[in-house]
């Protein structure tokens, strides 16, 4: 766990080959470091990790695995490391992967929830945390528009429409989760079909 | 069943919430906010935007929200029960999916799939901002600051860490 990560990666002569299957407690630590490493999202470190670092998986594999748990449901990060382990080292991986990446962020998310249930209520913590939420805000929104840039650039009437209307149901009107996706979601695969039927044909 | 038990309510709520959040964490954000505040009236407005805030800054994937949340409604047990059920579900469907289609396929539904579904998680999104932005920014500092920070994140690759903590120092100093 020691070798240092961008270097290492540049060195000739073991660069095409790939590393051996890791072990459980590897998988853990691994899983951990990225996890711990990661404020404000852990996908960069995760590819870091396991493309650069330690090589368990080149660049396609990856792109092909973290597509996968792009589309399914839940939080992604997750899905990948059960995914990802248990392709290397069956369940057991998936699950030491999975803990990995969950146990120690979760620890000190308790602390911080026992703290702030303590001390929440402090002036000058509530100023700071009060800062802290308008730059989160503003971070999501960056994030929202870079996402939203290549549907403006090919000018994806239908896509606009579909993400315009799934705002102002959730964001405006307030409407459950369920019932929005349970309307937009067959919608959107219908449309998405039809919009490749017409162009391949 | 027991319907008064605040834990069975947190692995009900986000077990079932899981599944849907397709897009990831952030675009489940409305619907935690829906629930945690409006519906179950677990946190108030301010709380849930100091959670947002808090898991955020905190290493981990942004997903540990619900950690804070189980924490607010039920001490360290519920803190468990909801990074469980937010978590292991949709990680074990993951695994048996990923097992069916471990031999690759020519089949074009998973891109159709994601094709369709990326203009809905980023209007999820876009809605988790808004809602977000309603609760925390209420004076026009504070809205400047996030507009700001928007601006600053959408053109350059500075880590996010370092406009977290300037947001926390505008705050210290009593200007948001």
């Amino acid at each position: 766990m020691s070798t240092d990560s961008a270097p290492a990666a540049q060195e000739p002569g073991i660069s095409a080959t790939p590393a051996p299957p890791p072990g459980l407690p590897a998988l853990f630590l691994a899983f951990a470091r990225m996890s711990l490493a990661g404020f404000g999202g852990v996908l960069v470190f995760a590819r870091h990790a396991i493309v650069d670092q330690h090589r368990w998986m080149t660049a396609d594999e990856f792109n092909e695995t973290f597509a996968l748990c792009h589309f399914l449901p839940g939080p992604n990060i997750v899905n990948l490391s059960m995914v990802f382990g248990s392709r290397l080292r069956g369940i057991a991986g998936g699950v030491a992967a999975f803990t990995g990446l969950l146990l120690p962020p979760t620890l000190i998310m308790t602390v911080l929830a026992i703290a702030y249930a303590r001390f929440g209520d402090v002036d000058v913590l509530r100023r700071i945390l009060a800062g802290i939420s308008c730059a989160a805000v503003g971070l999501l929104i960056a994030v929202v528009f870079r996402m939203m840039t290549p549907l403006f650039r090919r000018m994806d009437v239908v896509a606009l429409i579909l993400m315009t209307g799934v705002f102002a149901a959730i964001g405006v009107l307030r409407l459950p989760l369920q019932a929005v996706l349970l309307v937009a979601v067959p919608v959107s695969i219908g449309v998405t079909y039809l919009m490749r039927r017409k162009v391949a044909a | 069943m027991n319907n008064q038990n605040p834990i069975w309510a947190l692995i009900s709520t986000f077990g079932l919430m899981s599944l849907f959040a397709v897009g990831g964490a952030a675009a489940a954000v409305p619907e935690m906010h829906r629930i945690a505040v409006d519906v179950h009236h677990w946190m108030t407005e301010k709380q849930f935007a100091d959670a947002y805030a808090i898991a955020q800054l905190s290493p981990g994937p942004n997903v540990l929200i619900v950690t804070l949340i189980g924490y607010a409604v039920a001490g360290i047990p519920g803190a468990l029960a909801a990074t469980l059920a937010m978590c292991l579900p949709t990680a074990l469907l993951a695994y048996y999916v990923s097992r069916l289609l471990n031999r690759p396929s020519r089949s074009r539904w998973p891109g159709l799939l994601q094709a369709a579904l990326v203009p809905l998680s980023i209007g999820l999104m876009a809605a988790s901002a808004l809602i977000l932005a309603q609760s925390t920014d209420r004076t026009i500092a504070a809205l400047l600051l996030t507009a700001t920070v928007a601006v600053i994140a959408s053109v350059s690759r500075i880590n996010p860490l370092w406009l977290l903590l300037a947001g926390g120092l505008l705050g210290f100093a009593g200007i948001v």
